[in-house]
């Protein structure tokens, strides 16, 4: 059974229609081609003026929709091989970052990413994919692995946070974070970043310091949720859409403001409905991004990282 | 004894007297409740004379204790805050900057300076909690950034003093992005081998806590600072239950291994002097 979100429910309305009149006309063998391609064309037509005119809240529950694929799905889709690298080698192993070593179309690749569930328990043993230090320690360990070899970095981002616990706090969340944000600026691989759902905060930074940042279609990415922004400013939840239309969060709105360097469309409807088809879209960027970026050399990919990050502010002088 | 007399005396003194100094003669410790003369709670580093208490206090404060003679160079001084967002939640973004700048006397959250401390050269940027809760938007991330890319040019040592509630979230995006870029001029920074030391006082929490405030050669704190990724009220609701006392303290922080070390204001400035030293 699909979820559907308010906005998807005329559609999907009408495409319940499509089918009973398909079902009707072969039970009683009239032919209803005519009004089929009727319908099939309002359906086109609805969905391409509903996800034409998405507020940016409605992006935001796209980017969490039940549905929509998870780094282990993508994973799954892109990599012809994928060998799962557990442990941050101090601590633990947190489920709610997943890497290793893959390849993608002959290409090998290190792939990280943070994982959210699907079903309660598997929810709760990725954390709602928000990790602990040890996760964002086990990204770096298997980033400077990668650099060893020389392997380019994908990481996947898909995160509500970093996760704001006790035993967090103890083992250093914001040491682990800043670490990597520093370590990933000298990175000598090419390293690609590609927000797939949510991008919160700091959460999501501490694994997207790249040469290419990219942000799927119906993603968000901004220093605060929605939610938490109305809270604060607001104080009351209530104010969330007007918060995502302030905080200026989606992909179109992160790429104009210069702060990321792409976006990458979605089929049409979002990617939660085409599976294969939005991992053969991913696919295909992911390697033309590292052919593109194997062309410079580790100096020249470190210093426009770096320059790139430096120039990121807007100040009055 | 002789200190609580003084004060004895001091409550009584005639309202003629008081009105000489605008700010006020006496300086109550919101931590024990003791009242002292403001003066000498200053010549104390604005600590407590009593308890120890460190005082919440701002750069101007900051840069006269650690600069010799009180003399400094400050760099950028004129940067303010730009609306690239347009942002609007229950005051415009601009208003809200210019009744905080007429309020505090400051421009933004950060001041960046250059000078002499004892004898050594060093560049100090400083973080204003008085100025939007030391919220880190553009100017901080620029002024910072400036700031290490002078202690590179000058080839000095670079002191960062965070008081930060985290993120300006009226620059959303571009706030977060402060932290990559202050944390790719940290990475340059190391690379001209030069040190850095962070100070972290209280509070530094969030995006401060996660970028350049842990990045230290020497990361430090005074004595009981709030210190944190998440805000202690975010970790309770999440955990649902209290929190440890003393979490989030400098002395939990210490004792986790996330600080070099914890050091009383009044000892600030020889204590890095003779630590910079050894590194020459
Ligand atoms: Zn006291």
């Amino acid at each position: 059974m699909r979820t559907l979100l308010e906005f998807e429910k005329p559609i999907a309305e009408l495409e319940a229609k499509l089918e009973d009149m398909k079902k009707l006309a072969l039970d009683n063998n009239v032919d209803v081609s005519d009004a089929v391609r009727n319908l099939s064309s309002a359906i086109d037509t609805l969905r391409v003026e509903t996800f034409q005119n998405l507020t940016r809240w409605q992006r935001v529950q796209l980017s969490r929709h039940p549905d929509r694929p998870y780094t282990l799905d993508y994973i799954e889709r892109i990599c012809s091989e994928f060998h799962e690298l557990h442990g941050d080698r101090t601590v633990r192993d947190d489920p709610a970052v997943v890497g290793g070593l893959a390849q993608i179309e002959g290409v090998s690749v290190m792939v990280i990413g943070q994982q959210k569930g699907r079903k309660t328990k598997e929810r709760q043993h990725r954390n709602f994919g928000m990790p602990n230090p040890e996760g964002y320690r086990k990204a770096l360990r298997l980033m400077k692995m990668a650099e060893k070899f020389n392997i380019p970095i994908v990481t996947l981002i898909d995160t509500p946070g970093a996760f704001p616990g006790l035993e967090a706090e103890e083992r250093g969340q914001g040491e682990a974070i800043a670490r990597n944000l520093k370590e990933m600026m000298i990175l000598k691989v090419p390293v690609i970043c590609i927000i797939i759902g949510e991008g919160a905060s700091g959460g999501a930074l501490g694994m997207a310091i790249g040469d290419r940042v990219l942000m799927l279609e119906n993603s968000w990415y901004s220093v605060i949720s929605p939610e938490n922004c109305s809270t604060i400013l607001w104080r009351t939840w209530e104010f969330k859409e007007q918060a995502a239309e302030a905080l200026k969060l989606t992909a179109i709105d992160m790429r104009d403001n210069g702060l990321v360097d792409g976006i990458i469309a979605e089929p049409q409807g979002g990617a939660h409905l085409k599976w294969d088809e939005m991992s053969e879209i991913l696919k295909k960027r992911i390697i033309s991004e590292i052919a593109n970026l194997e062309k410079m050399s580790p100096q020249e990919r470190i210093s426009s990282r770096i320059d790139k990050f430096c120039s990121m502010g807007v100040v009055v002088e | 004894m002789s200190w609580f007399k003084r004060t004895e005396k001091g409550i009584n003194t005639p309202t003629e007297l008081k009105r000489e100094t605008p700010d006020g003669l006496w300086y109550k410790c919101p931590e024990c409740k003791n009242v002292m003369h403001t003066r000498e709670h200053k010549q104390n580093a604005y600590t407590c004379i009593h308890c120890n208490y460190h005082d919440k206090i701002g750069s101007e404060a900051y840069f006269s204790l650690l600069f010799d003679e009180g003399d400094f160079t400050e760099l950028d001084k004129d940067m303010i805050s730009g609306d690239p967002l347009k942002f609007v939640d229950t005051k415009a973004y601009p208003d809200r900057i210019k009744s905080t700048v007429e309020k505090s006397g400051l421009k933004d959250a950060c001041r960046t300076a250059y000078g002499k401390m004892n004898g050594q050269d060093i560049t100090i940027s400083c973080m204003d909690f008085g100025f939007i809760g030391g919220s880190m938007g553009s100017v901080v991330g620029e002024k910072i950034a400036r700031g290490i890319d002078h202690a590179i040019k000058t080839k000095t040592p670079f002191l960062m003093i965070s008081k930060s509630g985290g993120a300006r979230m009226m620059e959303a995006g571009f706030s977060l992005m402060q932290m990559a870029k202050t944390s790719a001029k940290l990475a340059l920074l190391e690379e001209a081998k030069l040190p850095y030391i962070s100070l972290l006082t209280d509070p530094t929490t969030g995006g401060v806590t996660a970028s350049y405030a842990m990045l230290g050669d020497f990361n430090i704190a005074e004595p009981g600072s709030l210190i944190g990724f998440a805000g202690p009220r975010i970790i309770k609701e999440t955990i649902g239950k209290d929190l440890p006392k003393g979490f989030q303290t400098a002395e939990f922080v210490l004792e986790h291994g996330f600080l070099d070390f914890i050091v009383d204001r009044k000892d600030l400035k020889d204590k890095l002097a003779s630590l910079l030293a050894i590194l020459k």
